[in-house]
């Protein structure tokens, strides 16, 4: 398959971005500075993404909210325009397609955020899905996003927008502002767990948009951050990642995700698979590595001898100085305190669950 | 990029520092460093552990990914720098000074290439 690059590809190329693939792209997955000084940037400072892989899909029509209410565990029914919301999307076994977010542009009009590798999947199974007056459409190759996060990210946007073009509240967006002579969506969300933005903007806009951003805020320590920080980042901030904490088999009840699954709500794909399989016999924890070494993902997890689960993602946190996993456990060792060891390598290295999330501003 | 010149090095990017015939200080080089990232971790063997020239006695792990240090040589661990596993960040500060053991008893080396022969090696690689 042909790789794709998002607007940004020549000015991570420009930047010393090292070039990986990731979700059918070439992103940069670190530039010179390092993982561990872009990942502190967020948490102290501020740090700039490209996120433009993300898919965006539009649902619109009289039908639109029955639908998502249909398609999606969460529920679409009082929202405010530009309001976000984060749902899990399942299947008829209760697994997961994807997770997501969905905006309420106007009435009858959403806007959904999805995953860059499972871009083709979901705007398939939506469109398998659907039904009554509705129409779906993948603008994914309209849009640019570029996500501006860490506690001098809202310093950094006054510079450039009015206060009004700001929102207040966290998961709220507002639809065609200027910032610095661009038109964007400018929401109040995120995937590092610091307060921050992520900026909408028409594809051909969005390398002006990021020289601007990264100009006003060099001094206050603005950096370009790659995949590898996002990642550590969200880890931190104990933020499912599709393909790990989720997958087609792992259930949002598993991932510990039910709060956003309304199982009062009327009926959804794959409400009676949650429903028939009750209480999950396993479920996401957080780890603490307390012996020496690093739990990586897909490592077999032990108490004695008996295997109790498996790591799901793990690695060194830079912010909260140890290294941390989320693994999904048999549930009668899912409780925080608990002693387990993780196999690393051939390794035991012996680990405590702990709450999630590590890391919370 | 830096190569000193008293070194040899293995197209597995290890540097080796002989003290005399027998006995070596291994490390990473500068350029495996840049590759890696930013380390956090480094798993070391023992004093007394065997070393097999061209097969893992370590590892290290930056954020992303956990890669092997192969031995240059064949021989015996003599002393293992544990500052090192206080502070891995000093492999990418000071490739070449953060020694990984210090061998001894060396009857075997893997093939290894002159600071001139490795940089033309690494560009080739880049």
């Amino acid at each position: 398959m042909e790789l794709k690059r998002t607007p940004l590809y020549e000015t991570h190329v420009r930047l010393g971005g090292r070039i990986v693939e990731f979700g059918g792209f070439e992103m940069p997955v670190q530039y010179p500075t390092g993982v561990i000084k872009e990942h502190m940037a967020v948490r102290e400072a501020c740090g700039l993404f490209d996120v433009s892989h993300m898919g965006e899909v539009l649902m619109e029509g009289p039908d639109a909210v029955k639908n998502l209410n249909h398609l999606l565990t969460n529920d679409y029914t009082e929202m405010e325009d530009g309001q976000a919301r984060y749902s899990p999307m399942c299947n008829e076994q209760g697994g997961t397609v994807d997770d997501l977010i969905v905006y309420r542009v106007s009435d009858n009009h959403y806007f959904i955020v999805v995953n860059a590798s499972n871009r083709e999947k979901d705007v398939a199974w939506i469109q398998a899905h659907v039904s009554g007056d509705v129409k779906v459409t993948d603008v994914s190759d309209s849009w640019g996003q570029i996500a501006l996060q860490g506690p001098k990210a809202e310093a950094i946007l006054s510079r450039l927008t009015a206060p009004e073009n700001i929102p207040e509240k966290s998961y709220h967006a507002l639809w065609n502002r200027d910032v610095g002579g661009i038109c964007c969506i400018v929401s109040r969300t995120g995937y590092t767990g610091s307060d921050g933005f992520e900026l909408y903007v028409p594809a051909d806009q969005t390398a002006a948009l990021w020289d601007l951003l990264m100009e006003t805020g060099k001094d206050d320590g603005l950096i370009p951050c790659g995949l590898g920080a996002r990642d550590t980042l969200r880890l931190e901030a104990s933020m499912p990642l599709y393909g790990h904490e989720l997958s087609d088999t792992i259930s949002p009840l598993t991932a510990g995700l039910g709060y956003f699954v309304k199982m009062d709500k009327p009926d959804f794909i794959g409400k009676a698979a949650l429903e028939a399989a009750g209480k999950p016999l396993q479920r996401r924890v957080g780890l603490k590595a307390v012996g020496r070494g690093i739990p990586r993902e897909h490592q077999a997890v032990y108490a004695g001898d008996k295997c109790i689960g498996q790591t799901t993602s793990g690695t060194h946190c830079p912010y909260i100085g140890y290294p941390a996993a989320m693994a999904i456990l048999d549930r009668e060792y899912a409780q925080v305190g608990t002693r387990v060891e993780v196999d690393v390598r051939g390794r035991r290295v012996e680990a405590e669950v702990v709450k999630m999330p590590f890391y919370k501003k | 990029m830096h190569f000193p010149e008293e070194l040899k090095y293995t197209k597995t990017h290890e540097w080796v520092r002989f003290t005399d015939e027998g006995t070596a200080y291994i490390g990473i080089t500068d350029y495996a460093q840049d590759q890696l990232g930013d380390l956090v971790f480094v798993n070391l063997p023992a004093a007394g552990d065997d070393l097999t020239a061209g097969e893992p006695f370590a590892d290290v792990e930056s954020v992303k990914a956990v890669s092997d240090v192969n031995s240059p040589v064949t021989g015996t661990v003599r002393e293992v720098n544990e500052d090192l596993a206080d502070a891995p960040e000093k492999m990418n500060e000071a490739p070449y000074e953060a020694w990984f053991v210090l061998a001894e008893g060396i009857t075997d080396q893997a093939e290894l290439m002159d600071a001139q022969a490795y940089e033309a090696f690494v560009e080739s690689e880049g």
